[in-house]
């Protein structure tokens, strides 16, 4: 269980978050939307505790704030945006940085099913620095992955914290890493998601944050969160949501144009 | 035989067999070049004949025994632990401050150490005698790992914000530190009486050839505490490449780690600038011709820098004693004769990627 409460961030004097709460459960994939500088990658990152905040986040039951980052890497891995690396590592040996202490007996197996997993088990060999963007992102992943393997190990979910993580791939690829976190999601374990494509949210995540200027304006079932009013208000646009009960929500961007008639 | 030991199968990509090899490698060339430091010099004592003469159990004329046991002997060791110590700054150093142009000698860690020195050799009678009795012939390292660690802490502050390292900015930083200790140096050695100027002189050098068991004793237990606890930061330094919230999202305590790696280097660099003056060029070399060989893996990097440091400047030391022999050439300008144009050859090579 991820619950947040009351949580503020600040950057010297200016305030981007102003006391949020937030929660995320196991099983689940819980994205965070809202428009560019709304505070959601900054809430991601108090809750990976990569940034003062105050107020009080609780991952597992142990405090973000206080935690060891020993603890914190046993339980949860982080994808962030970009990753350029300041030496010529190959790409295995990316993805063996995640591994956790006592895991030395199960490395090479680990390492080639994490590459497996993010469909780059030919790269083993090659130097990362020589990737594209989407590759390096999806070698990163497959660390993140070999970092906390099992979703579930002695009955605490374990983790995925990913901060855009499709945003620079195409589109296929970008459907397989959202199955990726669909699928540990369904085996017991939590993702929590900073997303921009809200038509992938819609399709892959259990639960949306929707944050506008520093707070979040609800929180509850893409099908809930997702009306033209609260979208179109959040995001300062006219949108349109679209639902056929065969695929689910999806959305349609609406010009102004074509809304003031 | 690691290979035998090994029951997973390898993955590509994997280069730490390689590395394995390649540490033995550097153990037996090792080995080859300090029995070279010890055959080579101006004298003409053989050192095979000694050991021949010992090994059928005849006694060594004194004049052996001297040039073998007094000059050659500690001399080698100094070239051993001072190749090594600046090798491993110099891979601790680029991997805390993520890329591969820091060096000690380059952004000012070492005069800093030197600007130490000199205090030491020339402020050092100020010192109440409580003091100077204590730690005796321990103060020159001891000033120079202080100044090291402050030069450090200064151009690591300077040149990294939000835990991202600005290549340009740590090398302008550390032209501008360096002209700093320079200055403040240069000072010392004007008001600087003659005797201290002799000390300075003789320690300046940027040489091994002023080694003597007695530095060697002053300035070891720096140096070995230093390299001992060099390869406990690999695993660290390995993740801090990926930046240093990542580092921490695997588990990495970043600030702890940092501030192990900064006395890590200054220890390391002080104590080896403390013996033998400004060395350059020998920290920046031998990582980046192990990291072309096996990869930037710190688990073999630090050691095998270690290892061939180690080696080079014993062979540099070789080439400084015989190529204008009986004279000799000062063992920096050797290093930075073959240094300098490396050094060139990586920044063009890595241009594009540290964005100059």
């Amino acid at each position: 269980m991820m619950n947040a409460q009351d949580i503020t961030v600040a950057y010297g004097s200016r305030e981007i978050l102003h006391g949020v709460s937030f929660s995320a459960k196991p099983g689940q994939v819980t994205a965070i939307v809202g428009p560019n500088g709304s505070g959601k990658t900054t809430l991601l990152r108090a809750l990976t505790g990569d940034l003062p905040y105050t107020g009080q986040a609780v991952l597992n039951g142990i405090d973000i704030a206080t935690a060891k980052p020993w603890d914190l890497a046993a339980m949860r891995g982080v994808l962030p945006q970009a990753t350029p690396l300041a030496f010529p590592f190959t790409v295995a040996e990316v993805v063996r940085l995640g591994l956790q202490r006592g895991l030395e007996a199960q490395e090479t197996s680990l390492i080639s099913r994490a590459l497996a997993r993010v469909d780059l088990g030919e790269f083993a060999g090659r130097l990362y620095q020589e990737l594209s963007g989407g590759e390096q992102q999806r070698v990163q992943l497959a660390r993140v992955l070999a970092q906390v393997w099992h979703p579930v190990s002695e009955d605490q979910p374990h983790w995925l914290f990913l901060d855009e993580p499709v945003s620079s791939l195409d589109i296929g690829h970008q459907l397989q890493i959202m199955q990726i976190a669909r699928d540990y999601a369904d085996q017991g374990g939590g993702v929590i998601a900073v997303m921009h494509d809200l038509n992938l949210t819609a399709m892959f995540a259990d639960c949306v944050a929707l944050v506008a200027d520093g707070h979040i304006l609800e929180q509850d079932s893409p099908n809930t969160v997702f009306r033209n009013d609260l979208l179109s208000h959040a995001y300062k646009c006219n949108l349109r949501v679209n639902t056929p009960p065969a695929t689910g929500a999806y959305l349609l961007p609406h010009a102004a144009s074509m809304a003031a008639e | 035989m690691t290979v035998l030991t090994q029951d997973a199968p390898q993955i590509l990509g994997d280069r730490q067999s390689n590395a394995r090899l390649l540490m033995g490698a550097l153990v037996v060339m090792l080995c080859i070049t300090s029995m070279a430091s010890l055959a080579v010099g101006a004298s003409g004592t053989s050192l095979w004949q000694s050991l021949l003469d010992l090994a059928m159990g005849r006694d060594l004329s004194l004049r052996d025994r001297v040039v073998l046991w007094d000059i050659r002997a500690p001399r080698t060791f100094m070239g051993i632990l001072v190749g090594a110590a600046l090798a491993m700054s110099g891979a601790v150093m680029q991997g805390l401050f993520r890329n591969p142009l820091a060096d000690p000698g380059i952004v000012g860690v070492s005069s800093g150490a030197g600007l130490g020195a000199i205090m030491a050799i020339v402020l050092g009678g100020l010192l109440p005698a409580a003091i100077t009795n204590q730690i005796g012939f321990y103060l020159v390292p001891l000033a120079a790992f202080f100044g090291g660690w402050a030069s450090t802490m200064l151009l690591y502050r300077v040149s990294t914000r939000k835990g991202r390292t600005s290549v340009a900015t740590m090398l302008l930083a550390g032209i501008a530190l360096g002209a700093l200790t320079g200055a403040l140096s240069g000072i010392l050695v004007y008001i600087a009486d003659d005797a201290q100027l002799r000390d300075l002189t003789f320690w300046g050098m940027g040489s091994l050839a002023g080694a003597t068991w007695a530095k060697l004793f002053a300035a070891a237990p720096l140096m070995f505490l230093s390299m001992a606890v060099a390869p406990f930061l690999a695993r660290s330094l390995n993740g801090l490449a990926l930046g240093e919230a990542a580092a921490s999202h695997i588990g990495i305590p970043v600030q702890r780690m940092k501030n192990i790696a900064i006395l890590t280097v200054a220890g390391a660099t002080g104590a080896a600038v403390a013996v033998s003056g400004g060395i350059g060029f020998v920290g920046i070399v031998v990582p980046h011709l192990l990291r072309l060989m096996v990869g930037p893996d710190h688990r073999y990097l630090l050691i095998n820098s270690g290892l061939l440091g180690a080696a080079l400047l014993l062979m540099a030391d070789v080439v400084s004693r015989t190529i204008i022999a009986p004279a000799e050439l000062p063992i920096g300008i050797v290093t930075a004769v073959l240094g300098g144009p490396f050094f060139l050859w990586i920044l063009l090579r890595q241009r594009g990627i540290l964005d100059l």
